[in-house]
């Protein structure tokens, strides 16, 4: 069997347990874990989008998460129905996102991530502090899930396969996307922006679409985050959150397709249900970063290929050599 | 006579405070092949990267037929029709072969067919179509260079600019990298071959200009270096400043 064929047949293998996983763990808990390793993993791969393929690390999208969220839960409780709410949220997300954007890629490298920093502690200052429109520190609260199509997603079940379609989307949109020459123009302006200026690209444009797209996918998961949990508050733009989606792409492996997933998979499983059993769980998060580090450095799912390649010897995986580090 | 593909007039260059080019002047006729001579630090590569751009004349002009591009950034001289093979040769690593060439190919103005194709770039270079799946980082110094070239002449260029494309690889290699510039030339492709060994050029070039310390000291036809028996290896190797004015 080629290598084709059994990556196919893995994705394959992939959505066939997340499909069936409802039937087969049936305690609602792990159901609504579940649920919110989808939201965060479609949140991570907005930002892998920017970090992992277009070389480019923000400290600031938690910003982005929660801004739809914000959107619609403002627009809902002004008396909009939930699809004009809905609609509203995706507007807000996009003109955000490319206002954000056109600022943050002033700069790049620690510039950038400076800005994106900055520009999310402004966001967080305005969901904090302007009480009369985000209800500050308490929040603000949806009165039901919306009902899509006429359907039902109240329960954790329903609701689960909604964050599945919506995960399957954003899975296939970067998959398609990173392997288009759209994809092969944003790796290009990560590992030679001066080369794809002589090539005829526009650099910053190209990077501006990333950061849009990116910043669109991550609003999309803080669409179904306000979903599932029927509220958003300023904790959820917080500096923490947007390290949290970071730490999710980097352990679980930059610019690949399935990292953000793994890494999303640890730190919500960590946070939400090793936390019941040790007191100190983050510690053991931190304990499990260190070990990443130390001994995969390049996250998870590329450190696995790369481990199994050594012990097994047989299989030749294609090295990616390192970016050669052209300054813009 | 044909017309100036590409035409430096009186071009200064400065990086900071430091003065690169003085005043440089050559001309590229169409579908002609220019041989650009010099040591290191003769300002060849600066030529090159005044000319895509990257770096902005103080003084001087730059016209691609006749067309000032002196004034305009990289992306927009890479849309008039400047391809460069770029010394070192620069490939995309973590990019796959298909997308190098993917990235580069551009459609032309209207709806003119272009000569360069991923599918006639690989039939120029069958080695590139066997490793079309494999990242460039991974292909040898000479796949890279055809890869390099390949990149560069999917742009449809009309002016290809040919940054020391034998550096670092074996004479074999470089035989076959000559040999497929010999076939742009008889294609009618303009181009600027840089180099520092000046067998190769003036066995392929047809006007040859030779920088030192980033000025023009030999500017004439290869047939003129022949006729005229012109030394130019000596403005090449080390050589005192009296013995290269002699």
């Amino acid at each position: 069997m080629t290598a084709g064929y059994s990556r196919i047949l893995a994705v394959f293998a992939f959505i066939a347990i997340l499909v069936t996983l409802p039937l087969w763990i049936r305690d609602t808990f792990y159901v609504n874990i579940a649920s919110q390793i989808l939201i965060w993993s479609i949140a991570a791969m907005g930002l892998n989008l920017l970090v992992g393929y277009a070389g480019l690390v923000s400290l600031g999208h938690a910003s982005l998460f929660a801004i739809g969220g914000y959107a619609v839960g403002i627009a809902i409780t002004s008396g909009f129905d939930q699809l004009t709410a809905f609609v509203i949220g995706l507007a807000i997300i996009l003109l955000i996102s490319a206002i954000f954007g056109a600022l943050a890629l002033r700069s790049t490298g620690i510039g950038f991530l400076m800005i994106t920093l900055a520009i999310g502690q402004i966001l967080w200052g305005v969901a904090y502090r302007w009480v009369s429109l985000t209800n500050g520190d308490n929040g603000i609260s949806i009165p039901a899930r919306p009902q899509p199509f006429g359907l039902d997603i109240e329960g954790p079940t329903p609701f689960y396969y909604l964050a599945l379609a919506v995960f399957i989307l954003a899975l296939a949109f970067t998959s398609r996307l990173v392997l288009s020459p759209l994809g092969a123009a944003i790796r290009g302006t990560r590992d030679e922006p001066r080369r794809m200026t002589a090539l005829g690209y526009n650099v910053w444009l190209t990077r501006y679409i990333a950061f849009v797209m990116s910043g669109f996918l991550s609003g999309i998961a803080g669409l179904l985050f306000l979903y599932y949990n029927g509220f958003v508050s300023p904790q959820v733009l917080t500096v923490q959150s947007s390290s949290e989606i970071l730490l999710m792409v980097l352990s679980g492996g930059s610019a690949t397709i399935f990292g953000p997933f793994v890494g999303a998979l640890v730190i919500v499983f960590m946070k939400n249900v090793a936390s019941s059993f040790v007191e100190r769980w983050s510690l053991v998060l931190g304990l499990i970063f260190v070990l990443i580090i130390i001994f995969i450095p390049e996250g998870i799912v590329p450190g696995l290929a790369r481990l199994k390649t050594g012990f097994g010897g047989a299989r030749r995986i294609r090295a990616v050599p390192a970016p050669s580090g052209e300054a813009s | 006579m044909p017309a100036d593909a590409l035409r430096f007039s009186g071009v200064d260059v400065y990086y900071g405070e430091s003065h690169a080019l003085h005043g440089v002047s050559f001309s590229v006729g169409e579908g002609r092949v220019l041989g650009l001579l010099g040591r290191n630090g003769a300002g060849k590569t600066t030529c090159m990267n005044t000319t895509v751009g990257l770096l902005q004349p103080r003084r001087g002009d730059i016209a691609l037929f006749g067309e000032s591009i002196s004034r305009l950034g990289p992306e927009a001289i890479s849309r008039k029709g400047i391809g460069l093979v770029p010394q070192g040769r620069r490939v995309f690593k973590r990019l796959t072969v298909r997308e190098n060439l993917v990235v580069a190919s551009r459609r032309l103005p209207g709806r003119q067919a272009p000569k360069w194709t991923l599918d006639t770039v690989l039939d120029e270079f069958p080695r590139l179509r066997e490793r079309t799946s494999h990242y460039a980082g991974n292909l040898s110094g000479g796949e890279q260079q055809m890869l390099a070239i390949g990149r560069a002449l999917i742009s449809n260029p009309r002016v290809l600019l040919m940054d020391e494309p034998s550096e670092g690889l074996a004479p074999q290699i470089v035989a076959g990298v000559f040999a497929t510039i010999a076939k742009l030339k008889s294609q009618g492709l303009s181009i600027v071959l840089v180099e520092q060994n000046p067998k190769l050029v003036i066995d392929i070039a047809d006007d040859i200009v030779v920088l030192n310390s980033g000025s023009v000291v030999i500017a004439e036809t290869t047939r003129s270096i022949h006729e005229k028996n012109i030394d130019v290896s000596r403005y090449l190797g080390v050589v005192s400043a009296e013995d290269a004015v002699s």
